[in-house]
């Protein structure tokens, strides 16, 4: 028997997420864990002060990122909000450069310039987290558009997919409209992934977006494919995502997509959540996409079972903990990084107060 | 009363407080918040009247993503304590028309670092549209929020936008550097006919002082002396102001007495106390926590070396936030902002 058809067991339709092999499925398990267990740590780190700024928590949406990012290539450009730890990870950022970077340490991804909200990661084509809601938007379909230039004109590259995260509150941005008629117009294959988790900070979507039961309709205003994905199913993510990404690969065009999904913690470490009910959250909860998979991989695949389950969120605590020894430990930026970076040229007489020198190296580099 | 039945483009048609009254004392023991300083002067102006409302991200519901507006929506209800969704150029567009049609908008931007996604309405069209209007169509709004650095916010969160803003004419630029100025500058811009630039810091929000219960207005363009002495002058705005009198407290055990200038407002600039302050110690020193170039401290040395160059006894000098994007890192943002160390130390250097 294939795997595919053993995947399927005891459901009669046939899925696209049936010709995902086991190793893949276990890989999004284990990427889903590894981002919940590092947010826990995150967590505690900003309690204890180690973590400064405004830090933003992603939890419960993890297969969105592992989703989405699992149905493209690794070349295909990233760029998104700032609740961003968990797509850094699933693109594949080394766990102790991402919180080296919480830390405000050398070591970190941005060299402790960044931040939590500012993970940026070349190696791995992701176009960092971004903080002004609505920034990242216009920059996804100019990550678009220059890898249609390389594919088309330069002759370079092969046809690329941008995938551009923003959340609910950011569909109401003007710069939103703008760039999805660019992209709209000048056909660039970027898709705006909207992670629709039903509240812009305190404000329930329906109070900040009007006609928001309908935001497919945003998307079918410039002609784009608009597609809603119930986003908690990682399965589900991929058979309906996966499809759309080879559509706008092969025909070089935008989609949109409202991923309905849910954040389980407060919209950042300061937020006592007064707007929504623990009902409401634990309502969620008990849709967990982690365990929707895990119960999957073990009752339908059978291809995982609780003592390897343990084992992988043993081994996964441990290289999170690894990562927050590291960046305890970690030296902080030497005092003269403040006036490098600052040009990629930097002449004389640039400034009235001191002169801009290079950078050291990025650790990612 | 109707809602427009005053023209907003002329001085004339629009009552203005008495500033010859003296200010009621800053000694007391009604203590409260800078935060609640600032509900206190919107709260009063709404009820004196109804043309004033207030608009921004979480003000209503959630009682201010920083609780300076807590309660107002259950005073003034959901017509005029208003959340609007993340759409910055939106709503302070929009703000800017009702404005020019007669009502009283008090735009809350979360911080003024997201007031650069509506750049277009708030600089090209706010300070703009008396003159573009030949005087038929004033522009009375009241934009105000959290700016500055100081809480490892990063590059795009940390603006201090005077030293930008601050160069186009036909605005105002009020910066409080306490509860109590908080109060008596906010209700002056509320009721000004004018579009004001009211810049507050998130780093000081909660900061605590004696605030009188009564409404008060403080003029514009008259600059406090905070503390006396004639070995130096240390001119500032906003929070720095504070660092400045840490650094005048620490000076003071050295025998070291400055005067330390709070200017209140940036745009008017009291430039005649500034005059009267180096006439007698003969050094100056403006301390700004924003960017150096082109920004507020070089304007302020520019027009001290215009009007009284001959009183200086040493070249003027500017303690600046570093001329780098805010960096994360703890200890860089220290580093980068103007300190009570680096005040200190640019006194010292300054005596003879
Ligand atoms: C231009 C701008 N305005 C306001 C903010 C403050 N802010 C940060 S996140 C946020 C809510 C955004 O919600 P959403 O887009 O739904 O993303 P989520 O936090 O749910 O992931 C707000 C108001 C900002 N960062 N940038
Ligand atoms: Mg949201």
């Amino acid at each position: 028997m294939t795997q595919a058809a053993t995947a399927n067991k005891g459901n009669s339709k046939p899925r696209l997420s049936d010709e995902l092999s086991n190793d893949t499925l276990l890989g999004w398990l284990r990427s889903m864990q590894l981002i919940r267990e590092f947010e826990t740590r995150t967590m505690q780190a900003y309690q204890q002060a180690k973590i400064g700024g405004f830090c933003h928590i992603y939890t419960g949406q993890e297969a969105c990122a592992v989703g989405t990012i699992g149905s493209v290539n690794h070349d295909d450009p990233v760029v998104l909000a700032y609740r961003d730890h968990g797509h850094a990870l699933a693109r594949g950022m080394d766990p102790k450069a991402c919180m080296a970077e919480m830390y405000g340490k050398a070591a970190g991804c941005a060299k402790g310039k960044g931040g939590s909200m500012h993970m940026f990661d070349k190696p791995n084509h992701l176009y960092g987290g971004h903080g002004i809601v609505g920034a990242q938007t216009p920059l996804g379909t100019g990550l678009a558009f220059a890898a249609r230039y390389e594919w088309e004109v330069l002759g370079t590259g092969s046809k690329k997919v941008c995938l551009c995260y923003l959340g609910d509150g950011a569909i109401d941005q003007g710069a939103f409209f703008e760039a999805m008629n660019l992209a709209a117009l000048y056909s660039l294959p970027v898709i705006y992934i909207i992670e629709n988790n039903g509240y812009s900070m305190g404000t329930a979507i329906h109070r900040h977006s009007a006609n928001s039961e309908n935001l497919l309709a945003r998307g079918q205003a410039f002609d784009m494919k608009s597609v809603k994905i119930d986003g908690l199913d990682i399965l589900n993510v991929y058979d309906q995502f996966k499809p759309l990404v080879d559509e706008c690969r092969d025909l070089q065009r935008p989609a949109f997509v409202d991923f309905k999904t849910y954040r389980y913690q407060g919209h950042s470490m300061s937020d006592p959540q007064k707007y929504r009910t623990k009902d409401e959250v634990d309502e969620f909860k008990a849709k967990d996409s982690i365990a929707n998979l895990l119960d999957h991989l073990m009752n339908e695949r059978e291809c995982i079972d609780e003592d390897s389950w343990k084992a992988m969120r043993k081994e996964l605590a441990a290289i999170v903990r690894e990562s927050v020894e590291f960046s305890e430990n970690a030296a902080d930026p030497e005092p003269g990084e403040l006036y490098t970076d600052v040009y990629a040229n930097p002449q004389p007489n640039l400034s009235p107060t001191a002169e801009y020198r290079h950078g050291a190296k990025n650790p990612l580099l | 009363m109707t809602t427009m039945d005053l023209h907003p483009a002329s001085i004339e048609n629009v009552p203005q407080p008495d500033f010859s009254k003296p200010l009621p004392s800053r000694e007391g023991d009604r203590v409260i918040q800078f935060r609640e300083a600032l509900r206190e002067a919107m709260s009063h102006e709404m009820r004196q009247d109804e043309r004033v409302f207030l608009i921004g991200e979480e003000v209503a519901q959630y009682n201010g993503a920083y609780k300076v507006s807590q309660g107002m929506l259950d005073e003034f209800g959901p017509k005029r304590i208003i959340d609007s969704p993340i759409s910055e150029n939106g709503f302070a567009g929009m703000c800017t028309g009702a404005a020019m049609a007669g009502l009283r908008p008090i735009v809350e931007f979360m911080s003024w670092s997201f007031s650069l996604v509506a750049a277009d309405p708030i600089l090209n069209n706010v300070p703009k549209m008396l003159y573009m209007s030949g005087g038929q169509f004033g522009c009375p709004i009241v934009l105000r929020g959290n700016d500055g650095a100081g809480g490892q916010l990063g590059s795009t969160h940390s603006w201090c936008v005077e030293g930008l803003f601050a160069n186009v004419p036909g605005m105002k630029m009020a910066i409080p550097s306490n509860p109590y100025d908080a109060k008596g500058l906010l209700a002056t811009a509320i009721a000004d006919p004018d579009p004001i630039f009211f810049l507050e810091s998130e780093r000081m929000l909660g900061d605590k002082a004696h605030v009188p219960e009564e409404q008060y207005y403080i003029p514009f363009g008259k600059a406090r002396l905070a503390r006396e002495g004639d070995a130096c002058t240390l001119v500032s705005f906003g929070r720095p102001v504070n660092f400045c009198l840490e650094a005048a407290e620490k000076l003071a055990e050295e025998g070291i007495e400055v005067d330390v200038l709070d200017m209140r407002t940036i745009r008017p600039l009291d430039i005649e106390s500034i005059i009267e302050s180096v006439k007698k110690t003969n050094r100056i020193i403006v301390v700004d926590q924003s960017w150096p170039f082109a920004g507020i401290s070089s304007e302020v040395i520019t027009q001290v070396c215009e009007r009284c160059f001959d009183w200086l006894d040493h070249q003027p000098v500017r303690v600046n936030t570093e001329d780098v994007p805010t960096p994360y890192a703890k200890g860089l943002e220290y580093a980068y902002l103007p300190n009570p160390e680096r005040i200190a130390d640019a006194v010292r250097n300054i005596l003879p």
